[in-house]
């Protein structure tokens, strides 16, 4: 097992040569605001939460993406990423209709701690308030797109951990949209197998159990990892 | 510092704020002693909205014409003004028509038409009842805003800490938790 | 097939030619003004003046000077006609036989628009029939390739490309050589030769063009490619927009398959290299090589972070080579003249030439080769003729949505890679769009903002919904209901999503933007409500739609 030493936001540490510079640093106890990642699932490195500086790159990286490296000098919260970061969550909020007062899944969302996290007090940018449609025709689940922010977790958990493929992402730019199968409604779906993965690994209340009052509507987030953990290496362990 | 001229005013909401702001139970005798209350749907009787005004809470959207006038007014009068609230912040369940096409009139027909048991119409009348802007707007769309509360309501502790640091420092700023929409 | 077969063929192709030869162009843009038509009544002209003997009538590709098409070009006087129309061909046809002077416009093949151009990726373009391998193989065509296989090592071909100093012509200007050479060691069983030809720069059309005019060139560079990396099989991503360059090069991966030039054991070496279509269904994203991948691979065209790159894990994790169109083309002249050849043309850091599809207010609308570093005054001025109509040039946009606007006053600057990247332009694929006084630059802005939005694909935060406020900042601001507040916020969410976008597409949104901030600001400023009114406080409210 190679060791890599780096320095992440002026504390020397050391990683496996494997391992991102996101894991690098959850291991030192240095905290990098995440949305698409989830732990058991491929990254994307879509969300751009994660993006930190690396010295002599010259662009910012995704840590959820780039390997750590010999002697590279990480920093995670200069005040331009700071910046970048509560931009982008803005950008989210102002994209579809987040209502927390009326969600499912107030106060256990990590679009909403997100939000806490970046110090967003207002959105600068113009709601868009965008026409979405909601899918409750699923007998267990529910889907509103009102509360998606396309991260993608429920397609992957789907596609690489139920092996079912039910989900994907169809249209494109801000008119994209989950889909379940071809387009259809989630309560027709021939290759849904009703796991509840997907709820599970959404961040916020786009998937959510159906009869479940918001103070229930705690998800399980970890499920994934477990999961996969146990799987890969056997581990049933939290 | 002298006595703080303090104000409160109600757009579109549901005054549930104003409800939280009078949770400030004891809290609010503090403010009495500092403050004189020249404005407020719950402190005060008087109609005009005064100028000279220190703070002002504006619970609520900007979600008729009326609003946007009663905005624009506070904004001259005011020093420091606060949005309180997440219909004020964010437009929130105020602003929920705005995804309907023509939202306005869907709204107004839903209510009056529709819903109606007795003698369905719109109700009308010219300079008296406020028109529906096309959208309900968060207040920082209309006007300048200087402090922010979010929340659902906003809970008392929440409006205590930013009124204690208005008090204090002449303008306030939430962080962490503090800062949590609905 | 060997060396003395394709020669032979080469010289039966020339000895076949008849004392006279009627080209004419039969690329998108002169087939859009009726040059089938002209073709048609050509061949009838030749066929009723019973001339078939001296005469014939060849459908050759892009003559350059689109705007004055249907272009017809004569042998062996190299006379030029413009705008020429079905019942001038008769006339045409009747003065080479002796009669008096045709009824068609003359055009002239010596004014500044053809002398001022060096063609080497067009240097067929409009001579050779881009439907008949035989008339590539006149003109020496899949000699490179031989000599390749033949002469060469795999190596030798990577440092001959290195050595040329060739730059990928599709925008970032990355060696091409040092591409290879990534590739070439890249220790794995199968790699892939990938040919980008989704063009969809809004005014861009060199590489339809080469395709179109010259499909053959770019299979030769693609095949001395695979050979130089040790790939068996290739693919051209072509647009789907693009439907007579896929019929071109559909016919000639038939032809060249046929003669064994493509295939199994190509020259009766070891080599072998197949090429497949794969047609792109629209989206402009597609054009980013990670998506290009995806879409090839039957997934959603979307792109991923990098690295890995292409080179190390492309097309199905195996090591894949990526180049555009045009950095194809150049290479089958870079090993028939040789790398110093190349390297002597262009500027220290941009060899070569470069293809522009001139496009915009501009007198000679069409397609330019030049050598690298000449002047932007050169090309809009001198070959492109300048603005029409007593017009003034304003700004020339390059490099599409992804490029910038550079000020008139900076004409003189040199075109390549590092000059047009400091005007916060970048060389881009070749689009070169002129405006004269009359253009909003905000309005320009906004075309292009409103096209990436359109285009974003919607995987990461700043492009998908940070496009979408720009645009609405900029149709605020365009429209008079802007604030000095929405100009601030303009600039610093430009910022961000230039550098927080994942892919091209979304880090370049921004440059039309900022480049006409930079040049034009002041009809951002003159538009501002607050400007108007001179007032400070009250209005930097964000007023909306109210």
């Amino acid at each position: 097992m190679a060791v890599k030493t780096l320095t992440i936001d002026g504390t020397l540490l050391s990683a496996r040569e494997e391992q991102t510079v996101l894991q690098a640093a959850r291991d030192a106890g240095i905290a990098i605001p995440t949305l698409c990642q989830l732990d058991g699932l491929s990254t994307v490195g879509a969300c751009r939460m994660c993006l930190v500086d690396i010295e002599g790159t010259g662009r910012l990286l995704p840590a959820c993406t780039t390997r750590v490296a010999e002697g590279m000098v990480i920093h995670t919260k200069t005040e331009r990423l700071q910046s970048y970061r509560r931009m982008i969550v803005e950008l989210l909020f102002a994209e579809r209709n987040h209502i927390c007062a009326v969600c499912v899944a107030n106060g256990a969302c990590e679009l909403q701690d997100l939000a806490i996290e970046v110090g967003m007090d207002h959105v600068r940018f113009d709601y868009l308030h965008p026409e979405c449609s909601v899918d409750i025709s699923h007998k267990r689940f529910g889907l509103d797109h009102n509360r998606c922010v396309l991260c993608t977790r429920c397609v992957r958990a789907c596609d690489e951990v139920e092996g079912a493929h039910t989900w994907d992402v169809a249209g494109r730019g801000t008119a994209a949209r989950v889909i379940t199968d071809m387009a259809q409604p989630w309560g027709t779906s021939e290759t849904c197998t009703s796991c509840g993965k997907c709820v599970q690994a959404c961040p916020t209340g786009a998937l959510f159990i159906k009869g479940m009052t918001v103070a229930e509507s705690r998800k399980d987030r970890s499920e994934i990892g477990f999961l996969v953990t146990a799987r890969e290496k056997k581990q049933w362990v939290v | 510092m002298g006595r703080l001229k303090f104000a409160t005013v109600w757009l579109g909401g549901c005054s549930g704020c104003h409800m939280s702001f009078l949770d400030l139970d004891e809290f609010l005798f503090d403010l009495a002693a500092r403050a004189d209350v020249v404005y407020s749907p719950v402190g005060s009787d008087i109609k005009e909205y005064p100028e000279g005004v220190d703070v002002c809470l504006i619970e609520g959207a900007v979600n008729n014409d009326e609003n946007l006038e009663a905005a624009k007014t506070v904004r001259d009068r005011t020093r420091l003004v606060v949005s309180f609230g997440d219909c004020a912040v964010s437009g929130n369940v105020t602003a929920l028509r705005n995804t309907i096409p023509d939202g306005a009139r869907m709204v107004a027909s839903r209510s009056y038409l529709e819903q109606a048991d007795l003698n369905p119409m719109i109700p009308q009348a010219e300079g008296i009842v406020p028109t529906l802007l096309p959208l309900a707007l968060p207040v920082h769309a209309v006007i300048p805003v200087d402090v922010y509360i979010p929340g659902c309501p906003p809970p008392a502790d929440r409006i205590k800490a930013v009124v204690q640091q208005i008090l204090e420092h002449g303008t306030a700023h939430l962080e962490g938790r503090q800062l949590k929409m609905g | 097939m060997d060396l003395n077969e394709l020669i032979e063929l080469a010289e039966k192709e020339i000895l076949g030619r008849k004392p006279l030869r009627i080209r004419i162009c039969t690329a998108a843009g002169c087939l859009s003004s009726g040059a089938k038509a002209v073709k048609q009544a050509m061949d009838a002209a030749v066929q009723a003046a019973g001339l078939g003997e001296q005469m014939e009538v060849s459908e050759v590709g892009c003559m350059r000077l689109c705007c004055e098409g249907p272009l017809v070009a004569v042998d062996p006087e190299n006379t030029l006609y413009q705008r020429v129309s079905g019942d001038q061909a008769a006339s045409i046809v009747a003065s080479l036989n002796g009669g008096g002077p045709p009824s068609a416009t003359k055009g002239d093949f010596s004014q500044p628009f053809f002398t001022r151009q060096k063609a080497i990726v067009l240097e067929n373009s409009g001579l050779v029939e881009p439907e008949r391998i035989e008339s590539y193989l006149a003109v020496g065509g899949y000699q490179a390739l031989y000599k390749c296989l033949r002469e060469l090592t795999p190596a030798h071909v990577v440092e001959e490309i290195t050595a040329s100093g060739l730059r990928g012509r599709g925008g970032a200007g990355y060696p091409t050589g040092v591409k290879w050479g990534m590739v070439a060691k890249m220790p794995a069983e199968r790699k892939f030769v990938v040919c980008n030809a989704d063009e969809g720069d809004p005014g861009a059309f060199m590489d339809r063009s080469v395709l179109e005019s010259d499909p053959h060139r770019v299979l030769e560079g693609m095949a001395i490619a695979a050979y130089a990396i040790g790939a068996s099989q290739g693919y051209i991503y072509v647009r789907g927009e693009y439907p007579l360059a896929i019929r071109r090069l559909e016919t000639g991966i038939r032809q060249a398959k046929r003669l064994g030039l493509l295939g199994s054991q190509i020259f009766e070496s070891s080599f072998d290299f197949k090429i497949d279509l794969r047609i792109g269904a629209g989206a402009f994203v597609c054009g980013e090589e990670t998506a290009l991948i995806h879409s090839i691979e039957g997934q959603r065209g979307v792109p991923r972070p990098r690295p890995p790159y292409p080179a190390e894990s492309g097309l199905w994790g195996c090591p894949t080579l990526i180049n555009n169109v045009e950095t194809f083309a150049n290479v089958p002249a870079i090993i028939r003249e040789g790398a110093s050849w190349f390297a002597s043309i262009g500027t220290e850091k941009s060899k070569g030439t470069k293809v522009f599809a001139l496009a915009g207010k501009i007198k000679n609308t069409g397609l330019v080769e030049v050598p690298m570093g000449t002047s932007l005054r050169e090309i809009v001025e001198t070959i492109g003729g300048g603005a029409p109509d007593g017009g003034t040039i304003k700004a020339v946009q390059t490099g599409g949505p992804s490029g910038g606007c550079i000020p008139a006053s900076l004409l003189d600057t040199p075109v390549d890679y590092e000059s047009l990247a400091r005007l916060g332009s970048i060389m881009g694929s070749g689009g070169m769009i002129v405006m004269d006084q009359t253009t909003d630059m905000v309005d320009v802005a906004k075309f292009f903002m409103e096209f990436c939005m359109d285009e974003s694909c919607g995987k990461c935060i700043p492009c998908r919904a940070g496009t979408v406020q720009l645009h609405r900042l900029l149709s605020k601001i365009g429209s008079g209901q802007g604030t000095s507040h929405d100009l601030a916020t303009l600039e610093s969410l430009c910022e961000m999503v230039k550098h927080a976008s994942l892919c091209g597409l979304g880090q370049s949104a921004p440059n039309p933007v900022l480049s006409t901030l930079a040049y034009f600001r002041e009809e951002y400023v003159a538009r501002l409500r607050d400007h108007a009114e001179g007032n400070g406080r009250a209005s930097a409210a964000q007023s909306a739609a109210l």
